[in-house]
């Protein structure tokens, strides 16, 4: 019988734990629908600038405020793992507070600094919430985020709250507990915790000892089930960004930002077409495989980076604070770009789940149904969103990549452009110039 | 009428087995733009008053492809890039120097893997290392005193992170350098990247370069500097918008003509 608390602990680890990898086999699979990319050369600048920005979350600091508040949450939500370690340990063997023998003075400092940054963090989440409600954001407020994106938002903060004071209510009665002589450590006095040691006879001091025992395993037991539930809330929510800003500054683009990729595909036409000694009617070499496409009108087209950038974005809008499209009232907002890439590709994977694997055509596209051509020939390629991103995503070359497809597939330029590639084409100018006038400014006044 | 710019090309060049030390890429903006043809001009005037030996390829000069290239035009832009690559090579160019920032980028970073690999500089950075050398010298002239701001190119800073060499050329002028809250990474665009110089805008509830010259006039500047023939015309847009320029109170210009201007050139 007295099994049992183990045993159901136990379970819940286990089917939250599996529960969880079968979604992150879910977001893998997600994610290699992409097209091939090479991103395995410099392993010493990718571990730069992944220990720099997601580790040391350089890009956040540009907004000293938020950076610091977002700062304490990230502090306390790594420290806290250390806690959960035990919790699982005292879990599953029915020990108490397992580590403090074996760590003695350094789990005090250990649990106390737990405290002050979960302390911290609940400041922190407290301002979120007023800033992310009451203060009206412009960035935090955008019409894309109405709905499941803004609930998400503040679900998050509220289970962080809720995680804090399971984190004091544990260790709170657990103190007043342990001074009585009654806690299940053995021995009497004080764990000299540095705020449940004051904040736990401040608040449950004098409560009788069989409600300080069922606050403390609530306080125990709501702190394991709501890193369970985190755990598993983090597929449905921007919140992935806590795993995936590493890999997605890992693998990001070292090149310049104004660098876009050359097409292979159409390297090798275009030589073909200005080779005067090749045959144009040959057949394609053996085994030379042609693109299905130009450019990307949905998620298949994009590379697995774009893919993973989808998942990792959070939502945060900074792309689309300094986006000169987005800011002078224009459709395009980068982060929208980033999101709908993201429910297409969750639409995608749902689709290929229901039919065994494989995915049967649904009429839709990433292109159109989700992303206009409108917003996509807003963009001045002007990289702001791309140097503002704090995990290193770029929406831009998901926008070239539709442009692409919308000129090279559809020839669905704005006619505008169209008489500027025109011009090009011809006089070797954007404006209809003759090229043989291209030294006269020499010999004018 | 003339103003005896010296002017040779990479054909003349090779007629008489001489190889110049740079390239001058002028680019379309530069080479038919009225605007732009005076940037051209005043950095040509640079480089004749400093003695370096330069060329253009002329008439056989074509669009680098940039502007396809960022409308998603692929195809196009390789073609422009294959044909440029091979007149280049056959040259046997080794150093390019431009004044648009796109131009540079083209060539600088997309040129290679499609076989053009050359030294590129951006003028700025090309009149920063004659300065370095000695062989040019910057005075502040008419422009002492005065009050300039300078407006980052996205295809130079964000792209390139070229931030100082064109703010250590205005410095040299003696005038007051003023930032705006939006500068260097974190500048706005004009909003004439991405083949935009070429279309109209989409409905918004502004235009990107009026924005843009709003924040140059809140550092109530003298003269807006750029590095970038579409900035300039952005801009210099932007100033009539605001009719600034009717009073001449506000002048947009190219660090090549300041330069060359404090210098009488
Ligand atoms: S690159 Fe395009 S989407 Fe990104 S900030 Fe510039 S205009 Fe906006
Ligand atoms: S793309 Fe980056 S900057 Fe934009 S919303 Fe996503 S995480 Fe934030």
């Amino acid at each position: 019988m007295s099994y049992l608390d183990n045993i159901v602990f136990a379970i819940v680890l286990v089917v939250s734990i599996g529960y969880f990898a079968k979604n992150v086999k879910k977001i893998i699979r997600n994610i290699k629908l992409g097209q091939n990319v090479d991103r395995t050369d410099n392993s010493a600048a990718r571990c730069r600038n992944m220990t720099l920005v997601a580790l040391g979350q350089k890009k956040m600091f540009t907004r000293p405020i938020p950076a610091l508040l977002h700062f304490m949450l990230y502090a306390a939500f790594v420290i806290t793992q250390i806690e959960l370690l035990e919790i699982i340990v005292d879990g599953l063997f029915g020990t108490h507070r397992f580590f403090k023998i074996s760590l003695g003075g350094f789990y005090t400092f250990l649990i106390s600094f737990i405290e002050i940054l979960s302390l911290l963090a609940l400041i922190a989440t407290v301002l979120f919430l007023i800033r992310r409600n009451l203060l009206k954001l412009p960035r935090l407020n955008k019409e894309e985020l109405l709905g499941w994106p803004k609930k998400d938002a503040n679900l998050i903060l509220i289970m962080e709250i809720i995680l804090v004071l399971c984190i004091f209510t544990m260790n709170g009665t657990d103190e007043v507990l342990y001074s009585l002589g009654n806690s299940h450590f053995e021995g009497i006095g004080s764990f000299n915790f540095a705020i449940s040691q004051f904040l736990g006879p401040a608040f449950f001091g004098g409560l009788s000892e069989g409600t300080l025992h069922i606050l403390e395993r609530i306080g125990w037991w709501g702190h394991f089930l709501m890193v369970m539930a985190f755990l598993n809330y983090l597929y449905y929510s921007k919140h992935l960004h806590i795993l995936l800003a590493f890999p997605n500054t890992y693998f990001a683009n070292l090149k310049p930002q104004g660098e876009f990729d050359n097409l292979e595909a159409v390297t090798k036409e275009v030589k073909l077409m200005m080779d005067p000694n090749a045959d144009p009617f040959a057949a394609p070499a053996e085994g030379a495989e042609l693109p299905a496409k130009f450019g990307a009108s949905d998620i298949q087209d994009l590379n697995w980076v774009q893919l993973l950038n989808a998942y990792t974005c959070t939502e945060c809008g900074r792309c689309s604070s300094v986006c000169p499209a987005n800011t002078t009232g224009k459709k395009l907002s980068p982060r929208k770009i980033m999101m709908d890439t993201r429910d297409r590709m969750e639409e995608v994977g749902r689709n290929i789940d229901a039919n065994k694997g494989v995915f049967v055509p649904d009429n839709k596209s990433l292109l159109n149904d989700y992303i206009t051509p409108e917003e996509l020939w807003a963009c001045t390629s002007c990289n702001a969103c791309v140097e503002e991103c704090p995990v290193s995503i770029s929406p831009l070359s998901i926008i070239m990549d539709m442009r692409r497809y919308l000129v090279m597939e559809q020839s669905a330029a704005p006619a505008a452009l169209n008489s500027m590639m025109t011009n090009v084409e011809n006089n070797g100018a954007p404006w209809p110039y003759n090229q043989q006038d291209r030294l006269n400014w020499k010999n004018e006044l | 009428m003339s103003e005896n710019l010296i002017v040779p090309t990479m054909a003349e060049m090779l007629a008489q087995g001489k190889q110049p030390e740079v390239l001058f890429w002028v680019g379309c903006a530069g080479s038919f733009d009225d605007r732009a043809k005076k940037i051209t001009k005043a950095f040509v005037r640079i480089l004749n008053s400093a003695n370096v030996s330069f060329a253009v390829l002329g008439t056989e000069e074509s669009c680098t492809g940039d502007p396809a290239k960022r409308a998603g035009n692929e195809f196009l832009f390789q073609m422009q890039a294959m044909m440029n690559i091979e007149v280049l090579n056959a040259y046997e160019a080794k150093k390019i120097v431009t004044a648009c920032p796109h131009c540079f980028n083209t060539l600088k970073n997309e040129y290679p893997e499609l076989g053009g690999k050359y030294e590129v500089v951006h003028h700025t950075e090309f009149l920063k290392s004659l300065l370095n050398d000695g062989r040019l010298s910057i005075e502040g002239g008419q422009f002492k005193g005065k009050k300039i701001t300078f407006h980052d190119p996205c295809y130079l800073g964000r792209a390139n992170k070229i931030y100082e060499a064109p703010r250590d050329l205005i410095e040299k002028l003696d005038v007051e350098l003023v930032e705006m809250k939006r500068s260097k990474a974190n500048g706005l665009c004009c909003g004439a990247g991405g083949a935009q110089m070429f279309k109209d805008a989409e409905k918004g509830n502004k235009e990107i370069n009026i924005e843009r010259t709003e924040d140059a006039l809140e550092t109530t500047p003298d003269i807006i500097a750029t590095g970038c023939p579409f900035c300039n015309t952005m801009m210099t847009d932007g100033i009539k918008h605001k009719e600034k320029e009717k009073e001449g109170e506000v002048k947009v210009m190219d660090i090549a003509e300041l330069i060359a201007n404090a210098q009488d050139l």
